[in-house]
């Protein structure tokens, strides 16, 4: 199991719609990290709307991948958290103080522009 | 005390069949959303540990049903190398596998009762319950 990335003019998106396991999350890193490569994207969008449970280990990669992709010169923004995950992550002690993240995509979208200032 | 269902640890995907079949029976017993999440979270973090530590083991998940009281206790078991410090463990950031750290504490946080006892060499078998609110 792959998850897709689409581009959108200098825009990497993607949006989780499955179940993730330890396996496809850092396939995912790989793929996002050589998409962002190829294309030169300059920004990215990870919508979660639709990921009802982020443990430590998803945490981690999501948080590795925005440092990552950030050391590259690409943003990442992250959508959709639902107010069931972002309550567990607290109690795991998980912050993601420096992951910038927004409503949903559409604000993702805004915030990306907003900060890539384009 | 109710049935009980077990999952085996013993791959990767085991972790996501564990918590799927952990939601599941919580949402059966009137468990929110919220602490539905709270409950596949803690199990996964339970079934991951067993693979990267132990290898294989096992979940069991028991309905609780009392007069006045209704939840989910869980048990994680296995035979792998134990823990030696278990206060150590208990600490939000420590980890030896390169991880957050954030599991077995994260676990203490996210349910109501956590008990946790381990033998250097025997294994390691942590109990957890959360009742439903
Ligand atoms: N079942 C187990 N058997 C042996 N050692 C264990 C077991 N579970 C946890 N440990 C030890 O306890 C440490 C802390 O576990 P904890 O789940 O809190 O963090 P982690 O697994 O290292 O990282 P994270 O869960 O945040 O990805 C582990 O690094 C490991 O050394
Ligand atoms: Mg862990």
């Amino acid at each position: 199991m792959r998850i897709p990335i689409l581009k959108l003019h200098n825009y990497l998106l993607i949006s989780i719609q499955t179940e993730i396991d330890d396996h496809t999350a850092i396939q995912f890193q790989e793929d996002l990290l050589s998409k962002i490569h190829q294309s030169g994207s300059s920004g990215v969008v990870i919508d979660l709307t639709s990921v009802e449970i982020i443990d430590s280990f998803i945490a981690k990669v999501l948080g590795d991948v925005v440092t990552m992709s950030d050391l590259m010169g690409a943003k990442v923004v992250l959508t959709g958290i639902q107010p069931a995950v972002a309550m567990t992550l607290i109690d795991l002690g998980i912050h993601l103080k420096n992951v910038p993240t927004a409503l949903d995509l559409e604000q993702g979208l805004i915030k990306l522009h907003q900060e890539l200032g384009e | 005390m109710g049935l009980q269902s077990c999952v085996n640890i013993n791959k990767e995907w085991d972790i996501v069949g564990a918590r799927q079949m952990g939601r599941d029976i919580a949402r059966e017993i009137g468990f929110g959303t919220v602490d539905q999440a709270r409950i596949a979270t803690a199990i996964s973090e339970l079934a991951r540990n067993i693979y990267l530590y132990a290898e294989t083991g096992q979940i069991c998940f028991e309905v609780i049903d009392n007069i006045n009281q209704k939840g989910i206790s869980m048990i994680a078991i296995d035979s792998g190398p134990g823990i030696r410090d278990i206060s150590q463990v208990m600490e939000d950031g420590f980890s030896t596998s390169g991880g957050l750290g954030a599991g077995l504490p994260g676990v203490k946080r996210l349910m109501d009762d956590f008990d946790i006892k381990s033998e250097e060499g025997k294994g390691t078998e942590i109990r957890a319950l959360k009742w439903v609110r």
